[in-house]
């Protein structure tokens, strides 16, 4: 099953149509600008915050290089500790798992919290169509819900709504899932908070099963931590009788002291505080605090294919914090909704493609939802080398290769859609590798330049629509060469004056003939010999 | 196959390139990063867990231990409390005895506890550089429910003994066997428009009450009146500039 969501089309058609939504991109810049600035007093308090960056990047290298190690580590020290471990290979058998066990508890309603795994396999609709209720309990998540939408961010998921839209969806919707909205209620997000307060309470007080993902798993000693601000993170944890963690196999951590690192990362890279206000940890079971019984699942869908890839691998120590969103030119213009999957932004341009094996048009498209400024890489507390890894993929788009699929060595064809560039870069590889035909090849261009479009026909027009076709030299670097510093290449007697003019705008000197050709004269005048020193008449280039 | 087989042999594959003599702590972790972030004298941090405290919205009281009881007996007033919920462990003489107190029982339901006014327990350890108070469910801190569902929670923190600097020297003093509820202020969230608004579903007033010797705390108290105003103030000047 694919994380993308089912029917988006590839990135830059859905950007094409969200970059003119007005009222979402000031949604976004507004959301995104805001969180910027306070990420930065955030990071800029802690001293040594490029210490703790290096620190998170190698526990989870070190993690990921012995994952089967601190998995077992991990499963003995939650099963010692009163809890029930499961394995899911994808997203159909974690599903299953989930499915069976809210099932075995005889309950057809669940509470959840905010939980990227659990919305990357599409456990709501598993279980919806299990007969089974999942009520969202983050404020974010509950919008998102209530409207019917998708989630646009890895934080807030509802950050393509203001606060206005929210109130109407308060408004119209609550009703239908519970407790609906006060009368009167304003578009404060004080009175949108306490409308959510009251329309979740009854669902948490009365909740048998709670249904959660996990931000770090800590092997030595079977500890989930889940961090949340809302305290519905705390309600799901605790009231529910029975509790499901769904993790993704790549957030286990090797000690309980190496969450001194993440929990100095984490909040103020993802919401630009010092702490936030709850973090949730739990061994196992307790008596008579929380939830009898513990089940976590842990889910592969994608991670051990991701692992298998040298390039790719650093990807799994993403810790969710969304910084990278925050930053990123291109996620601000298009929006979440763009990219397809859950994992929206920067970082869901080089996961998504990687869980999915490149399996769909628009997984072969998010490698290139990106501007490469490196912006995502600066504010990564992990020090994911983002234009890296999207380089990597891009390569492995146009190219093929070989790469892992479901834990199986694969030989993967090129995507669709690349013929054009593919066949360019081959004939360019093969014109570099023969002298002769580039330099006839550089001739010919020269001399037809003229004739050389704004705009370029076929395939090659998508790249003209966003830029100028470069201007074509009179003379090519090698003939210059050749005609200034002789055939033997010694050193010219000649000045700066002697340098081949032509490829910048506007006015170009006239650089001469081409002295030594002997081939026809540039339809712009009569060959000139010897050295112009750029005094040649002004030739309008545009 | 069993899932785990089939997740476990796909790591082992997937990590050909990991040599095989390689043991764990073999690959590499510099952890240069700092154990506290500056050096400050127990009354410094003290200081500091309570103006962060105050940033992120909690109330910071002072009081010497004979005047715990009278500070609690204030709050509740000002609350408005006619019920507190306690863990077994905290001290029937901090509560004043117009109060219903309700002793926390596996036996009290989570729409008990929600007719509970207000919720009154001692905490673990709190973390100066963050403004957070650790609760583990000791005797004085009861189960993680308590602490959720009343909406007003004071929770007593003695200083200087349970106060520390940083987040690394807190998880040092902490069993991670023990369920912990790490609070920073009260609940809170920042889902519309990025922007933090206090108040979801956890306790939407935490009242902070610092209890150090009689000295210690009238000194604290003025000072960090001074800092909370400060930090006060450098918040306000952050929204309205953002």
């Amino acid at each position: 099953m694919s994380v993308t969501y089912l029917g988006m089309p590839p990135f830059p058609v859905a950007a094409a149509a969200s970059t003119g939504d007005e009222r979402l991109r000031g949604n976004l810049r507004h959301a995104t600008r805001t969180i910027r600035d306070k990420r930065a007093g955030a990071v800029a308090e802690l001293s040594d915050w490029s210490a703790l960056r290096t620190a998170g990047a190698q526990i989870k290298d070190r993690t990921l290089r012995h994952l089967d190690h601190y998995l077992e580590q991990l499963e003995a020290s939650v099963t010692a500790a009163g809890g029930t471990v499961h394995w899911a290979a994808d997203a159909e058998e974690a599903n299953g798992i989930v499915t069976r066990l809210v099932r075995e508890t005889g309950e057809r309603e669940v509470v959840k919290v905010k939980s990227m795994a659990t919305q990357e396999i599409g456990l709501n609709e598993a279980l919806q169509r299990a007969g089974i209720s999942a009520y969202e309990t983050d404020l974010a998540e509950l919008i998102v819900q209530l409207g019917e939408d998708h989630p646009s961010h890895i934080l807030v998921p509802a950050i393509h709504r203001n606060r206005g839209e929210i109130r109407d969806i308060f408004r119209e919707r609550m009703g239908r899932w519970g407790r609906p909205a006060p009368q009167g209620l304003t578009d404060r997000p004080s009175d949108l908070a306490e409308a959510a307060r009251l329309h979740l309470r009854e669902k948490f007080l009365n909740a048998k099963v709670g249904v959660s993902g996990a931000n770090f798993m800590v092997a030595e000693s079977g500890t989930l931590v889940v961090v949340e601000s809302e305290g519905n993170g705390r309600m799901c944890l605790t009231l529910p009788e029975t509790l499901i963690s769904v993790v993704g196999i790549e957030k286990v951590v090797p000690t309980w002291q190496d969450l001194e690192v993440f929990l100095q990362l984490l909040p103020r890279s993802s919401t630009a505080e010092r702490m936030n206000p709850y973090t949730s940890t739990w061994s196992g079971t307790t008596d008579g605090d929380g939830p009898r019984d513990f089940h976590l699942v842990l889910l592969d869908n994608g991670r051990t294919d991701t692992l298998a890839d040298r390039v790719g691998r650093q990807t799994l120590r993403c810790i969710r914090c969304s910084a990278c969103l925050n930053v990123c030119p291109v996620y601000e213009r298009a929006g979440g909704h763009a990219y397809g999957s859950p994992y929206p932004g920067p970082i869901g341009a080089i996961l998504t493609p990687q869980l999915d094996s490149m399996e769909t048009g628009l997984d072969a498209s998010l490698p290139y939802a990106s501007s490469l400024c490196g912006a995502c890489f600066e504010v990564c507390p992990v020090a994911i080398d983002i234009p890296e890894v999207l380089v990597h993929l891009r390569e492995r788009v146009v190219q093929g290769g070989t790469a892992t699929v479901r834990g199986q060595r694969t030989t993967v064809k090129p995507a669709k859609g690349h013929a054009a560039e593919r066949a360019a870069m081959r004939a360019a590889s093969w014109t570099f590798d023969h002298p002769r035909a580039l330099r006839a090849g550089e001739r010919l261009a020269s001399r037809a330049r003229r004739l050389v479009p704004h705009r370029l026909p076929g395939p090659g027009r998508a790249w003209t629509d966003t830029r100028d076709v470069p201007q074509l030299p009179q003379e090519s670097f090698r003939d210059w060469w050749r005609r200034s510093r002789g055939p033997s290449g010694d050193v010219p007697s000649g000045s700066a004056n002697d340098l081949p003019s032509g490829t910048g705008t506007g006015a170009t000197g006239e650089p001469g003939g081409s002295s030594g050709s002997g081939g026809p004269g540039r339809s712009g005048g009569p060959s000139k010999s010897g050295r112009s020193g750029g005094a040649g008449p002004q030739e309008g280039t545009r | 196959m069993s899932g785990r087989e089939t997740v476990l042999g796909r790591i082992r594959r997937a990590l050909a390139d990991v040599p095989r003599t390689e043991r764990p702590d073999q690959a590499p972790v510099a952890r240069d990063h700092l154990r506290v972030h500056g050096e400050r004298s127990a009354r410094e941090t003290a200081r500091l867990l309570a103006a962060h405290l105050v940033d992120y919205r909690a109330h910071v009281s002072h009081c010497t231990p004979a005047d715990l009881p009278q500070t609690i007996a204030d709050l509740l007033a000002r609350r408005g409390s006619r019920s507190v919920v306690t863990p077994a462990g905290v001290p029937a003489k901090w509560l004043p005895e117009d109060v219903e107190r309700v002793t926390d029982s596996a036996a009290l339901t989570p729409l008990d506890l929600d007719a509970v006014g207000s919720v009154v327990t001692g905490c673990a350890v709190a973390v100066a550089e963050t403004g957070t108070l650790v609760l583990d469910a000791s005797e004085d801190q009861g189960r993680r429910r308590i602490t959720l569902v009343p909406d007003h929670h004071i929770c007593v923190v003695r200083v200087p003994e349970q106060v520390v600097d940083s987040v690394p020297q807190a998880l040092e003093r902490l069993d991670p066997a023990r369920p912990q509820t790490w609070i920073s202020g009260p609940s809170a969230t920042s889902d519309i428009e990025l922007d933090r608004v206090e108040g979801v579903h956890g306790p939407r007033t935490l009242d902070v009450v610092l209890v150090a010797a009689e000295a210690e705390a009238t000194e604290t108290e003025a000072d960090a009146a001074g800092t909370a105003e400060g930090a006060r103030g450098a918040r306000g000047a952050e929204t309205t500039g953002g």
